[in-house]
């Protein structure tokens, strides 16, 4: 038994099985994210005045992300075209390219993500509030690197403030009244951004898992079947595609607003 | 159009001699494992998908045996299998009695398993996979390895939620619903072993839905164009879509609940929640309303999941029994799209009662008057092709004539809830419960029933017994009637659903100076309620019986096509081996071209060659008088 159309495109819809299904498939992903987009929309819009916080990230960080991104889309294309024109060898340089570029993207971001983690906003007896990086702590004392607030509010805006002071504050336990990192439970800002990004890391992992096997074991196969081979990478390709766009909506959605 | 027809190379198999006696050289015995439980052929994972549905809604339906027990004698031990549950579920049935809590978490594994471990697969997934390769003269799905992975999803999304009701704490309680902030509150795990599930099913319903879509796209055989796809293949393919845009925003809600639960954000806790009268240790911020929206942009679109395939394969039995083509196949097919296309824009008709404005409750009103044209379209398409035909009684017929009027009656009934208005009274009443049980269980099971004894041929080569299938339909219509019709009226009375104590604390009889109290009457169809269930039970096991018994001892099939039928998966042998068709088939006519004029028999296959020119004609037109 033989399944038409696998590797020709049927004649009516100009499309290979594999294509189609990719295609179908992203549009239920375009289905998810949509989902956590508009859940975004909708806890930034009931976000009382002044408490949706901005410019908690690291732009500079989110723009070379970005590049690295758009850079990986295009080997992944020209990966594709190698393919497409018999040169095995060039299609081995792009896609090494790219499987380098997503490692580097994932480094990023857990770079990012290990910033958060170590940022404390520590709240203490006497009504202040401590914000900064962790240094060390042990049983009496804090050390963080970071400034005193007044108000929880100075936190929230951080656009036009500019140069934030890092200084090294000490302070002891039994001034604090609650301590809490910058991780998803400590705003509904960071738990959409770290479920959006994570998915989104995700995919980005998922996607060089399949491309890292169509560089590596599975390109055997273009020597047996070049013609099935390049539907693959053109069909991991588009998937790849996909998560480049995803996130070129969400750099602007939680890094410049 | 013939053109294209005629340039498609044919499928596989060019061998036209080969009758299907010859299959044997090539088809191998795969054995147990490779044959039944990691098969990526379509019939196998259909099976697999109807026999794994059908044991999940017999556990719902047991958890509903005991939740109607719990209703009418709250309380009181439960008969028989009392000890059991105290043995199996510890401190959560002490005394062999089902305490609130238990309550809650049967009510909301009722509903789950039945929708998404029950109707769903076996509709979509189970009748999808066996007749759609079939109908549309494929060899197999598109992406059979796919089909595979996803029936183990599936498989694996009911064992956690299974394993969810021996943690501690017990199964989710938060109804099937899962409406936040009481999902994340709840003191069990059960609530992230059934999102966790949930995520599970929705990854297996989303590969079935690509799998789906890209087989009747693809690999529908020559000359079968999109106007001459029986309607069950229609019906599935819209179906597909739902699932496959409807279902993705609520991974996403189960993701941002299982933060929720597991990460402790707040995407839908709000500012100043208070557990047990304490300040709760969240950031808020978040909103309960985001997980209604999400959760009913897919639960809308979900019942049409749920009623669509079954529409399907009450077009296909009445066509088939009627001998008369589908009166109106073009509006059925139209109207099925645009109820595909409504079906998106109509959810927030659950939620009048959550306070989300005049203005958007009354566009949704609109929306759900309008969707409720196209059903009637195709209703009454269904009734009108009754008109004029000879028809024969079989059980598969007998359960689709069954589905019309229940399915009319759940319809209309969901007028008044469908306008703001009459729902902030009836919201949450038992006569919403009365209400979709008509659509899904006498409406979508009935047709599945139907499906069943009508496909069970092609499945076995052996009938199913006729007498004990009249004698399942007749239980069944009686028993579901006396069970759903009484709970019109206690919903009208006030009485609300999701009480586990059946009530008693708003009855006349517990508080006799309330105003609107429910009267003794209403409290007493508790009692009625709870043996028409068990008397419903008992109807089922004819069924059961005849199902298995039939496999190996029923009446043998007198050929390929026992039903007469004119759709392809009739023109297969039997059982269809791994590939279906014996030649590869070439359409030529429509799905249901019954009695027509100028033909031997009454019924003429969509693969029938036009009859040769040389035949002669015995009976020349008569001359006009």
């Amino acid at each position: 038994m033989e399944i038409p159309y696998t590797i020709q495109a049927r004649p009516d819809t100009g499309l290979y099985n594999a294509k189609l299904g990719i295609w179908l498939f992203l549009a239920s992903e375009v289905m998810l994210f949509g989902g956590l987009f508009s859940a975004y929309v909708l806890l930034r819009v009931g976000a009382p005045d002044g408490y949706w916080p901005h410019g908690w990230l690291n732009v500079t960080l989110g723009t070379v992300n970005t590049l690295i991104l758009a850079l990986s889309a295009i080997t992944t294309l020209l990966a594709w075209v190698a393919c497409k024109t018999g040169q095995f060898g060039r299609f081995k340089i792009f896609h090494a390219c790219t499987l380098a570029l997503a490692l580097s993207f994932l480094c990023v971001k857990m770079y990012e993500y290990h910033d958060k983690w170590i940022h404390y906003e520590i709240q203490l007896t006497d009504g202040r509030i401590a914000d900064g990086h962790l240094v060390s702590q042990n049983a009496q004392e804090v050390v963080i690197e970071g400034r005193y607030v007044s108000d929880e509010k100075d936190l929230y805006d951080l656009r036009a403030q500019k140069n934030i002071p890092r200084d090294e504050i000490k302070i002891e336990r039994s001034l604090i009244k609650r301590m809490e990192n910058y991780g998803p439970w400590h705003h509904t800002y960071l738990a959409i951004y770290f479920t959006l990004t994570g998915l989104h890391a995700l995919h980005i992992f998922a996607g060089s898992l399949v491309i890292g096997y169509l560089w590596g074991p599975g390109s055997r196969m273009y020597r047996k079947n070049p013609e099935q081979f390049t539907n693959r990478v053109e069909v991991s390709g588009l998937f790849w595609h996909f998560v480049d766009l995803v996130w070129i909506f969400l750099f602007p959605v939680l890094y410049l607003t | 159009m013939s053109e294209l027809v005629h340039n498609f190379p044919p499928h596989g198999e060019p061998d036209r001699d080969h009758g299907h006696g010859h299959h044997e050289h090539e088809h191998h015995d795969p054995g147990f494992w490779r044959g039944c439980i990691f098969s990526s052929d379509h019939k196998i994972i259909g099976i697999q998908y109807g026999l794994t549905a059908l044991g999940f809604m017999l556990f719902g339906f047991f958890l509903m045996l005991l939740m109607r027990w719990q209703i009418a004698h709250p309380g009181q031990a439960v008969p028989f299998l009392g000890p059991l549950l105290e043995k199996v579920l510890g401190q959560m049935a002490a005394g062999g009695a089902i305490s609130p809590d238990l309550y809650n978490s049967f009510g909301a594994m009722h509903g789950t398993i039945m929708v998404f471990l029950g109707v769903v697969p076996l509709a979509f997934a189970a009748f999808g996979n066996y007749v759609v390769p079939l109908m549309i003269g494929a060899p197999d799905m598109a992406f059979p390895r796919i089909n595979m992975a996803s029936y183990h999803a599936f498989f694996f999304g009911g064992v956690v939620m299974l394993v969810s009701f021996f943690i501690p704490g017990g199964a989710a309680q938060a109804g099937w619903t899962s409406y936040s902030p009481l999902a994340t509150t709840i003191p069990t795990n059960g609530q992230a072993f059934w999102l966790i599930g949930m995520v599970l099913l929705i990854t297996s319903s989303l590969l079935g839905a690509v799998n789906f879509i890209a087989t009747i796209i693809q690999l529908r055989a020559p000359g079968m164009t999109w106007m001459r796809l029986p309607f069950f293949v229609w019906a599935q393919f819209v179906t597909a879509f739902i699932l496959l845009l409807a279902f993705p925003p609520l991974e996403a809600a189960g993701v941002m609940q299982l933060m929720d639960n597991l990460a402790h954000t707040s995407f839908f806790l709000p500012t100043g929640l208070a557990i047990g009268g304490h300040l709760a240790n969240i950031s808020g911020g978040g909103s309960p309303l985001l997980w209604q929206h999400l959760f009913w942009f897919l639960g809308h679109p979900e019942v049409y999941v749920l009623i669509l395939p079954a529409m399907g394969i009450v077009a296909e039995v009445i066509a088939n029994n009627t001998r008369k083509p589908l009166w109106g196949y073009k509006s059925l097919v139209n109207s099925v799209l645009f109820v595909g296309f409504l079906s998106f824009i109509v959810w927030a008709h659950h939620m009048y009662l959550t306070g989300m404005g005049q203005k958007i409750a009354t566009f949704f009103q609109a929306t759900t008057m309008i969707i409720s044209i196209p059903s009637v379209i195709i209703l009454t398409c269904l009734f009108l092709s009754l008109w004029g035909g000879s028809i024969r009684i079989n059980t598969p017929m007998l359960f689709v004539l069954g589905f019309l009027p229940m399915f009319g009656i759940g319809g209309l009934t969901g007028l008044p809830l469908g306008l703001a208005a009459s729902d902030l009274y009836l919201h949450d009443t038992y006569y919403i419960i009365a209400h979709f049980h008509y659509v899904v269980a006498p409406g979508t099971i009935f047709a599945l029933f139907a499906g069943v004894y009508f496909w069970f041929p092609k499945m076995t080569g052996r009938m199913m017994n006729e007498f004990w299938g009249r004698v399942h339909f007749w239980g069944s219509l009686v028993f579901m009637n006396l069970v759903f019709m009484p709970m019109f009226a206690q919903g009208i009375k006030g009485m609300l659903r999701r009480m586990s104590d059946g009530a008693v604390n708003y009855s006349a009889a517990r508080v006799p100076n309330a105003i609107d109290a429910l009267p003794g009457t209403v409290m007493e169809l508790n009692t009625w309620i709870l043996w028409a269930a068990v008397a419903l039970g008992l109807a089922q096991i004819p069924f059961i019986v005849n199902l298995f018994w039939s496999i190996g001892h029923g009446e043998k099939v007198k050929n390929d096509n026992p039903w007469d039928a004119t759709t392809l998966d009739w023109q297969t042998p039997t059982p269809p081996p791994h590939g279906n068709f014996a030649h590869a088939p070439h359409i030529v006519r429509g799905p249901y071209e019954y009695s027509q004029p100028g033909h031997d028999t009454d019924f003429t296959p969509q693969n029938e060659p036009d009859a040769p020119a040389i035949a002669p004609k015995v009976s020349p037109v008569p001359a006009a008088p």
